[in-house]
């Protein structure tokens, strides 16, 4: 029994012994509240008028919670909690840095959309199948992997994120989901796989998950454990998640089936879990290991920003396209990673966070504009910018936005990228960068004229009218907008930010010492 | 599966194994149990019942859905981590009292709610398995 001892144990071996300050438990209260709501949804999934009540404030705490840690973290820097108060690294850390805030504070706004937007698009079959339970899992598992210290850890929030997103994608068991769900699930399980046997070596070399403790260790193993391969083996895997070619074809099999709100929602937050992973493992632990693969990962980022782009250019299939223009995204954010300068990471972390709102958002608006105009394919579409002029009109900010256009939040990481790719003399990065965005704005140009701007055709005059169900989901649509114009029109506060946060992985010993208070490194 | 001796056993069975599991589960702390194993064998003994008597006859004895079991077990865990808030204390950490109940000194701490919270979450997910397969195999 671990009884009332009365012999003297020096607990400060083993234990965090100061008291803990309210604030730090922002760093594991939007994972926890996370999963306690998600609780209590499941036990309500009978009352489906009731779910969006709960879940809609919930995610909107959720927003408080998020933002106050990123104001907690901009204000005192990295912050950490070892839970159970075992002393790292035998605990398991969370650890915040400005990277993991800013990241948890974009997806939780994203999630918030989605929540909203549900109440539209997600029917009381689909809530009984469990929508917003699963919504809320799902974000845990998402939250967890943006704030945790540990890799092993790390590995369980991506189990989190993927047993909820495989319940959301096959919500309500039709044919076609089942189909593209069979296939997301089997090439995301080959990855998650990956990432375990990459984990396993890592522990077997190091001897420790903690992050922390890898980014000092790694300088004393490096002339004799076989870092490259381990390095290899985390950027397959983690390149599989985040759908960077070549291993990025399960996302088009998959991204279309689902309902609408599941699509922009893993859109926007999945395959940017992918990006954060490699961004953390790649550059904040083996920095040297990433610079020797920099060639192999400017490569595939190319390849992906401008193979996705061509994908994107050849579908009628609106969500088919945006399907192939998140893959393209993809390809913009590993060039900051291939790069491995402060600019360069600093464009990748903000494009990472631009595309979380704007991929999901540009799903909202294709799903409100087949709700309205009639489906989602091209041929036969037509009209929708005489009739729904607002609806219209946000969905071209979101298309000029995502083709990297100013006035909008996609130029910016794009400018820094671009900057960031000719400083080193990579004209051939800077010049695929620049081609995708010609090409993406050629491929929106078309849907924007086929789908909005050329009169409906014949006999077909009959669209819906904006009925009350559907301004919900406009409104979703308008926020995730504004933070868009909001974050082009004032870039500075994100850009210092993303530079902020892309110089706490270069140099990690501000994330070492909020781990490690002892062990101040120099 | 339904023979006569069978039935008539099971309900026995189904008991002892449920009993057997709370004693797993409470030994848990110190020695080789916990929420995790003594909720595996909660859900086999529902669902020996279940293979005597019929999936109908589960559900009634256990009254509650078993997701929505599942699900009060999750909130009970996370709410066992969070009560370290109240200690200033990080999250999830074992925190102890210890009553005189009829004479006895009792051991009581927060990990023992969190363990009983995994052993609900655990019987909840594996018999709602274990129950859909049985049921799915009639039709």
């Amino acid at each position: 029994m671990a009884g009332q001892s009365d012999t003297m144990v020096d607990l400060a071996a083993a234990y965090v012994l100061e008291p803990v300050a309210a604030a730090d438990w922002l760093v594991v209260a939007p994972v926890v509240w996370c999963i306690m709501t998600g609780a209590v949804l499941v036990t309500l999934r009978k009352r489906t008028a009731v779910q969006p009540l709960i879940a809609i404030p919930a995610l909107g705490v959720l927003v408080l919670m998020t933002l106050a840690l990123l104001w907690h973290v901009i204000a005192g820097g990295t912050v950490t909690m070892t839970m159970g108060r075992w002393l790292p690294p035998f605990g398991i850390s969370f650890t915040v840095d400005l990277m993991g805030a800013l990241f948890a504070a974009t997806a939780a706004i994203v999630a918030l959309a989605a929540g909203i937007y549900g109440r539209t698009d997600v029917d009381d079959s689909g809530r009984r199948y469990g929508f917003y339970p699963f919504l809320m899992l799902i974000m845990a598992g998402i939250l967890g992997a943006f704030m945790t210290g540990d890799v092993f850890n790390l590995y369980v929030w991506f189990e989190v994120l993927l047993i909820s997103s495989f319940g959301l994608l096959v919500l309500g068991s039709e044919r076609a989901q089942l189909d593209g769900g069979v296939k997301y699930a089997f090439l995301n399980l080959i990855a998650t796989t990956l990432f375990l046997v990459a984990t396993g070596y890592l522990y077997g070399l190091f001897g420790t998950l903690n992050m922390a403790d890898i980014a000092i260790k790694a300088a004393e193993l490096r002339g004799t454990a076989p870092l490259m391969t381990l390095v290899t083996l985390f950027l397959l895997a983690f390149a599989m998640k985040a759908a960077a070619f070549p291993v990025n074809f399960w996302l088009p099999a998959s991204y279309h089936t689902p309902r609408l709100v599941v699509s922009a929602l893993f859109a926007g937050l999945l395959t940017k879990v992918g990006v954060y992973a490699l961004l953390r493992i790649l550059v904040m632990l083996f920095p040297l290991e990433r610079e020797a693969l920099s060639l192999v990962i400017a490569i595939a980022a190319a390849l992906t920003m401008v193979l996705g782009v061509v994908g994107a250019l050849a579908q009628n299939d609106i969500r088919r396209a945006l399907g192939f223009l998140v893959i393209s995204g993809i390809g913009v954010m590993l060039a900051g990673l291939a790069l491995g300068s402060p600019a360069g990471l600093a464009g990748s972390i903000f494009y990472a966070a631009h595309s979380m709102v704007v991929m999901t958002a540009l799903y909202f608006a294709a799903g409100l504009g087949a709700r309205l105009g009639g489906g989602f394919e091209l041929t036969g579409a037509g009209g929708l910018s005489t009739r729904h002029g607002l609806i219209a009109a946000m969905t071209l900010v979101l298309f000029l936005s995502v083709a990297g256009l100013p006035p909008f939040s996609g130029l910016w990481p794009k400018v820094m990228l671009v900057k960031a790719s000719l400083d080193v003399g990579a004209w051939w990065l800077a010049g695929s960068i620049l081609v995708t965005g010609l090409l993406t704005t050629i491929c929106v140009g078309r849907i924007w004229v086929l789908a909005y701007w050329r009169p409906a055709p014949e006999g077909r005059e009959d669209t819906v009218p904006l009925n009350p169900p559907l301004i919900g989901a406009t409104v979703a649509l308008a926020g995730l907008v504004a933070v868009t114009v909001a974050a082009g029109l004032w870039p500075d506060p994100v850009m210092s930010l993303a530079q902020q946060a892309a110089r706490g992985l270069l140099d990690p010993s501000a994330y070492v010492q909020s781990v490690f208070p002892a062990e101040a490194p120099q | 599966m339904r023979t006569v001796i069978l039935r008539s056993i099971a309900p026995f069975l189904t008991s002892l194994m449920v009993l057997f599991s709370i004693f797993v589960l409470l030994r848990g702390h110190n020695e080789p149990g916990g929420g995790f194993i003594g909720g595996l064998i909660a859900a086999s003994a529902l669902a020996i019942y279940g293979i005597a008597c019929g999936v109908a006859a589960v559900r009634r004895a256990i009254y509650f859905h078993p997701i929505a079991i599942s699900a009060v077990g999750l909130l009970m865990s996370a709410l066992a981590g969070v009560l370290s808030l109240f200690a200033e204390v990080p999250f999830m950490s074992g925190l102890w009292v210890y009553p005189h109940l009829f004479g006895v000194e009792v051991a009581l701490s927060s990990v023992l709610v969190f363990d009983v919270g995994v052993y609900l979450v655990v019987v909840g997910a594996i018999c709602s398995i274990a129950l859909g397969l049985e049921e799915g195999d009639r039709d």
